[in-house]
């Protein structure tokens, strides 16, 4: 505690008897000492940080996750891997036989999970069917008019002259494309999907059950995705044209250079070293889930939680669906929009 | 061919699911922050009150700067709002505060019409938003909004209650902006009559309907504060950027010859309730209030004025489409335009580069006439000299041939004279 800091605190006692503390954060004297600190220079304009904080923990935050995958490829466990709980569709609605649909359904489960005073409402939607059918072709329809709905529903809230205070986010903020662990290059599927996809949501593709390679495959394998995605003009997220400023760039540049992330799901956790840890256990050894020597699931988790999340809420918001919605607004005729049947013409208009 | 099915959890509502470990999204509101503190923040306040009443001061005082200006005079027709935007920065925070002056308010003679020119600026803020918000293309993100986040009302100390003129032009606002009002050079009055004075005019604010802003209680942090400084409205404030010494050190004040007013003593005025309120507490709240409620409430009666209404769900492109129709047009009208003249400016640049390259042209040709003219003469003296040569070359060889024929003649001739000559002297 500086000299000046002891006497100021002693002056105010006797000048500002009531004076309400100000927020510790940023001003000249910025300590809080034992009594009230004065400071002269100080306005208070950064205690806006902590009143948007506020009203963040009020509110809560929205997230809608998307998984695209053949059946098979642990996208459910990831999912519960990810957040740490049952958050699955597998997990809620426990169906005995879980049989390979005969067409690919859309299935979105919403949960509420709160961390440290933080709510979150996190909806899983998953595609059961996708790319399980002998003749694929135009699997990625359903999702593509799914994801374009969502934009619809939140287009039609928002010119609604009575609207809703906080509208109500069912956008889809993210898809994770699950690429099988074939080691070779991506398939005609993958590359179908993923150059329609990303021209309206944020696809992370990733590779699963990543503990079928060895590290020279899956680096050999990496970098041939790179290069197909780069050959085929497929922008994944983080894209490339987005990035806000230098610093940016360099954040996201290198994780360019990581994607597309090789991911080990797993919800059951094993004694390794005298800690407990999620992993898969084998007669060759246990492969620890979070252990950045053994799979990339760190880099993904980081990646989607705790540093980019908003800023994918963000590119979903300003960007893709400003963009749905000037070719919305732009169309000729405006039709009719019911929860099943959007009109041929008008799919066709919506796909690129 | 695909079907597609959406399946929801029973009930709205998503069920609470605990979590096995530390997953990190509680790291959302940091990342929201952080957004924000890169995007930056701005805040306008409006300061309505007769003119004289110190709100320039009070401004100065609330923001520790210096705002550009001079006292206004008391002379304007009517009332006019002079709106300055300034920026600030405090440790990461940077702010872009915008602080809009009535100039004129109360001097004129007939004040019916004062409140019109206040409330056409507050509706041309919304305006503005609302059109960004109706374009087709438009980059709402980066908008650089001026709708107004708060209303500060100086109150005349007069002791005694409300001006009709406050009245009124308080009703005419309630509905659109936050009202905060407070009593301007409340120095002016003493203690007891200040207790007075506030209560009248709580009084007359209720039962004339006027809705002032109340500091939101909802939420528990805040709610006790704000429920205490509720009460302490109408803030008796007191603005000055000049400092006194007191004791031993600087603090702002105001000072008479019966003593000092300290702006930020609290025995002395509400200056720092009021910075407290207005920056400290509840800065976020006033932004959200007049996004959610007075705005809304703006756009709800813009769109039904112009005829549109939500009808039930077939008709809702339908409803606004007419809007969108003309913006549409407007939309391609524009680009039109832009074509045509970029068209324009591309032939224009074309005739240009054209006509340079002419004169280019016409230049090389001149060059090459005039080269070929100096080669041409050039070679024409060059055969002259090339003829006089030959001709002397000739004339020389003529020369040459007769000079010898006369040599050999003479030689002759002279081999025969010496001959002579030597013949002459033998004999």
């Amino acid at each position: 505690k500086s000299y000046l800091g002891s006497v100021l605190s002693a002056m105010s006692e006797a000048v500002l008897p009531d004076v309400m503390v100000p927020p510790a954060v940023g001003g000249l004297y910025g300590e809080k000492a034992g009594g009230p600190v004065v400071d002269f220079s100080y306005v208070g304009i950064d205690a806006i940080l902590e009143q948007m904080r506020r009203k963040a923990m009020k509110q809560g935050f929205e997230l809608n996750i998307m998984v695209v995958g053949q059946s098979g490829l642990g996208k459910s466990t990831l999912m519960n891997t990810l957040f740490k709980s049952k958050v699955s569709r597998k997990s809620v609605l426990a169906t005995a036989q879980e049989k390979i649909p005969k067409t690919i359904e859309i299935k979105s489960i919403s949960h509420d999970i709160e961390e440290k005073g933080v709510r979150m409402k996190l909806t899983v939607i998953d595609t059961p069917g996708f790319g399980d059918q002998i003749n694929n072709e135009n699997c990625w329809q359903p999702i593509m008019k799914f994801i374009n709905d969502q934009y619809e529903a939140y287009l039609q809230e928002e010119i609604n002259i009575n609207r809703k205070k906080r509208i109500p986010d069912s956008r889809v903020h993210c898809c994770i494309y699950f690429i099988p662990p074939t080691g070779h290059c991506l398939r005609p599927l993958d590359v179908e999907f993923m150059r329609r996809l990303s021209k309206v949501v944020n696809i992370v593709p990733v590779i699963a059950k990543a503990d079928t390679l060895t590290l020279e495959e899956r680096d050999f394998f990496k970098k041939k995705i790179r290069e197909e995605l780069r050959a085929n003009g497929i922008d994944v997220y983080p894209q490339k044209e987005f990035d806000e400023d230098a610093e940016d760039r360099m954040i996201n540049e290198k994780i360019r250079e990581m994607i597309p992330f090789a991911v080990v799901g797993s919800d059951q956790e094993y004694q390794v070293n005298g800690r407990r840890l999620l992993g898969r256990k084998t007669k060759w050894g246990t492969i620890e889930v979070e252990n950045i020597a053994h799979c990339e699931f760190a880099y993904l988790r980081d990646l989607l939680i705790r540093t980019h999340m908003q800023n994918i809420k963000d590119i979903t918001s300003s960007i893709h669906y400003e963009m749905y919605r000037v070719r919305r607004l732009n169309e000729n005729n405006t039709v009719v929009t019911h929860a099943n049947g959007i009109p041929e013409h008008h799919l066709a208009a919506h796909e690129m | 061919m695909a079907s597609t099915e959406i399946a929801r959890q029973a009930g709205e509502g998503a069920r609470a699911v605990p979590l096995a470990g530390h997953v990190g999204f509680d790291s959302m509101p940091d990342q929201l922050v952080n957004k924000s503190v890169n995007h930056g923040f701005c805040f306008n306040i409006l300061c309505v009150g007769e003119t004289g009443l110190g709100k320039s001061t009070l401004m100065d005082t609330l923001f520790n700067t210096k705002f550009e200006g001079e006292p206004t005079q008391h002379n304007q027709p009517g009332v006019t709002l002079k709106s300055n935007t300034y920026e600030l920065q405090e440790s990461n925070v940077r702010l872009k505060l915008t602080v809009v002056n009535t100039v004129g308010f109360g001097d004129q003679i007939n004040k019916e019409d004062s409140y019109k020119s206040i409330v056409e600026f507050i509706d041309a803020q919304f305006e503005a938003y609302l059109q960004e918000e109706l374009k087709i293309k438009r980059t709402l993100h980066s908008y650089h909004d001026t709708r107004i986040h708060a209303c500060l009302y100086f109150i005349a100390p007069t002791g005694h209650s409300l001006k009709s003129l406050d009245l009124v032009t308080m009703k005419k606002l309630d509905s659109k902006v936050n009202i905060i009002p407070i009593i301007a050079k409340s120095d002016a009055i003493s203690k007891s009559e200040l207790a007075k004075f506030k209560i009248k005019i709580t009084s007359e604010l209720v039962s004339n309907g006027v809705q002032i802003y109340q500091f939101p209680t909802d939420d528990e942090s805040v709610a006790e504060i704000n429920s205490t400084m509720n009460s302490h409205l109408p803030f008796a404030v007191v603005g000055s950027t000049e400092e006194v010494k007191i004791g031993n050190k600087m603090v702002k004040a105001r000072q008479y010859p019966w003593g000092t007013v300290q702006v930020e003593n609290e025995n002395h005025c509400d200056f720092v309730k009021l910075r407290e309120m207005l920056i400290r507490v509840n800065m976020e709240d006033l932004r959200e209030q007049t996004h959610t409620r007075h705005y809304e409430l703006y756009r709800r009666c813009k769109l039904e004025e112009m005829g549109f209404k939500d009808t039930d769900p077939d008709s809702k492109p339908f409803s606004l489409q007419e809007t969108y129709e003309a913006k549409r047009n407007e939309f391609m009208g524009e680009l039109q335009k832009k074509e045509e003249e970029m068209r324009q400016m591309f032939v224009q640049r074309v005739k240009e580069k054209e006509a340079e390259l002419k004169e280019a042209e016409k230049e090389l040709h001149e060059k090459f006439d005039r080269l070929k003219k100096l080669h041409q003469d050039e070679k024409k003296k060059l055969e002259e000299k090339k003829k006089s040569l030959d001709d002397e070359l000739n004339m020389f060889k003529q020369k040459k041939t007769a000079a010898e024929l006369l040599q050999n003649q003479a030689q002759q001739a002279g081999g025969s004279t010496t001959l002579k000559r030597d013949k002459e002297r033998k004999n």
